[in-house]
């Protein structure tokens, strides 16, 4: 499906990740495997360091720092902000929409709109489809976007597949009408529910209830080892979904803005792993100084985080000045995958902060 | 062989098959296999190559090396 906005910009991007930093070193006795096979796995995924939330720690928890955090430095104000939409897969609650429990602890204004919207890796991609929506409307001028999710929680420590990769965080991006009215974005999306099972949690919602017996740590034939309770990835599945969706994506993202990969200056992609970013960037003929896939290596994957993360990482103070038509793309839970092309910056702010 | 031997010392490789499926390697050992491969065999092996298929059987295996222009 394609879409198309106009007279939208994002202004700002914080990236706030936790302070806790984690080796992948440290970790490979916990897993089932050679330590030889995982120290290969290390180079060629790019598995170093990731960022974990310590116990306790709540995804509003790293929204509201980084909220506090623009408040306080005057980078944004309460009385301006319109709607708060909040992407997340590890909410605080089933009820109430962690949005409200963040806008409520800002103390942020009653008028205004407060929306959660469950989405994993595609999730700063839909997060900014809902806030260009939302802009349409004459009484909303800015949109606070938070993308957050603090999966190691539901994540074994004793499974190769998922625990090396991911990170836990959280960024701020503030989504405005831009005075240029014609500014143009163009957007596709695809979702195959047909594959929701090869990114899962299998208990914890109401079909499936966390009980004493969910927790139970089984061993799989791989060799990894996790509860119902844990995040469970097909890792081929995902794969191919990746390798065969995004590229023609791309392809036909271009066609419909008109353009070609050429006048692309940066691809801002999700950051699953160095391997699959390498391929894909190979097999759509990007260089890889335009499509950084240094992520995980540094933080880990933090889901719907890992784009405006990698901008603040890879780009930070280079977008307070320039203005880069960039190709963004997400894609993983759902199966979703989604794309965009747009020019973004000079931005008000672009940094990161360590919670 | 003896990559996969590397990889997974326990699976008898030799008397099995449909590795992917049956769960003798699992989607990281297939990247990691992919990278030995390539080094091993000076070869590139292109994404659209990393499916089960090509992983199902030694041979499966063998052929992939060969269409890529590697020498067994």
């Amino acid at each position: 499906m394609n879409l198309q906005y106009q007279g939208k910009r994002i202004s700002g991007v914080l990236a706030v990740v936790p302070r806790n930093e984690v080796k992948f070193d440290d970790e490979v006795q916990n897993y089932n495997f050679s330590v030889k096979q995982s120290m290969k796995l290390k180079k060629i995924m790019g598995y170093d360091k990731h960022r974990i939330v310590t116990e306790g720690t709540r995804v509003s928890d790293l929204a509201i720092f980084g909220l506090k955090y623009l408040l306080d430095e005057g980078l944004i104000k309460r009385d301006e902000l319109d709607a708060l939409v909040l992407m997340t897969q590890t909410p605080d609650y089933l009820m109430p929409p962690t949005s409200n429990v963040i806008q409520g602890k800002l103390d942020l204004k009653p008028n205004m709109v407060c929306l959660d919207v469950k989405q994993g890796c595609a999730g700063y991609l839909v997060g900014l489809m809902q806030a260009f929506s939302l802009l349409e409307q004459d009484a909303i001028n800015k949109v606070v976007l938070v993308n957050g999710d603090v999966l190691s929680r539901k994540t074994s420590p004793q499974d190769r597949n998922t625990f090396p990769l991911i990170g836990d965080g959280a960024a701020v991006t503030i989504v405005e009408k831009d005075p240029e009215k014609d500014s143009q974005i163009f957007a596709n999306i695809r979702m195959d529910g047909s594959h929701r099972n090869a990114l899962i949690i299998p208990a914890g919602g109401l079909k499936m209830p966390s009980t004493p017996d969910t927790a139970v740590m089984v061993m799989d034939e791989e060799g990894n080892s996790r509860s119902l309770d844990h995040w469970f990835m097909d890792g081929m599945a995902v794969f191919n979904f990746v390798v065969n969706e995004v590229p023609p994506m791309i392809k036909s993202l271009m066609d419909f803005a008109g353009t070609g990969l050429e006048a692309v200056e940066y691809f801002m992609f999700h950051q699953p792993n160095k391997f699959m970013l390498q391929r894909l960037a190979d097999k759509m003929g990007v260089s890889y100084d335009k499509m950084p896939y240094n992520i995980v290596e540094h933080f880990g994957n933090s889901s719907g985080a890992t784009i405006p993360t990698n901008m603040a990482f890879n780009l930070g103070d280079k977008l307070l000045d320039n203005s880069y038509l960039t190709c963004l793309a997400g894609f993983g839970v759902g199966l979703t995958a989604s794309s965009m092309l747009m020019g973004i910056g000079p931005l008000d702010f672009c940094q990161m902060i360590e919670y | 062989m003896e990559i996969l031997y590397e990889i997974r010392p326990e699976v008898d490789f030799m008397n099995s098959s449909d590795f992917v499926e049956n769960r003798l390697l699992d989607s990281l050992d297939i990247v990691v296999l992919v990278s030995d491969i390539e080094e091993a065999f000076g070869i590139s092996i292109d994404v659209n190559d990393i499916v089960p298929e090509n992983f199902y059987s030694l041979e499966t295996i063998q052929e992939l090396i060969e269409r890529r222009g590697g020498q067994i």
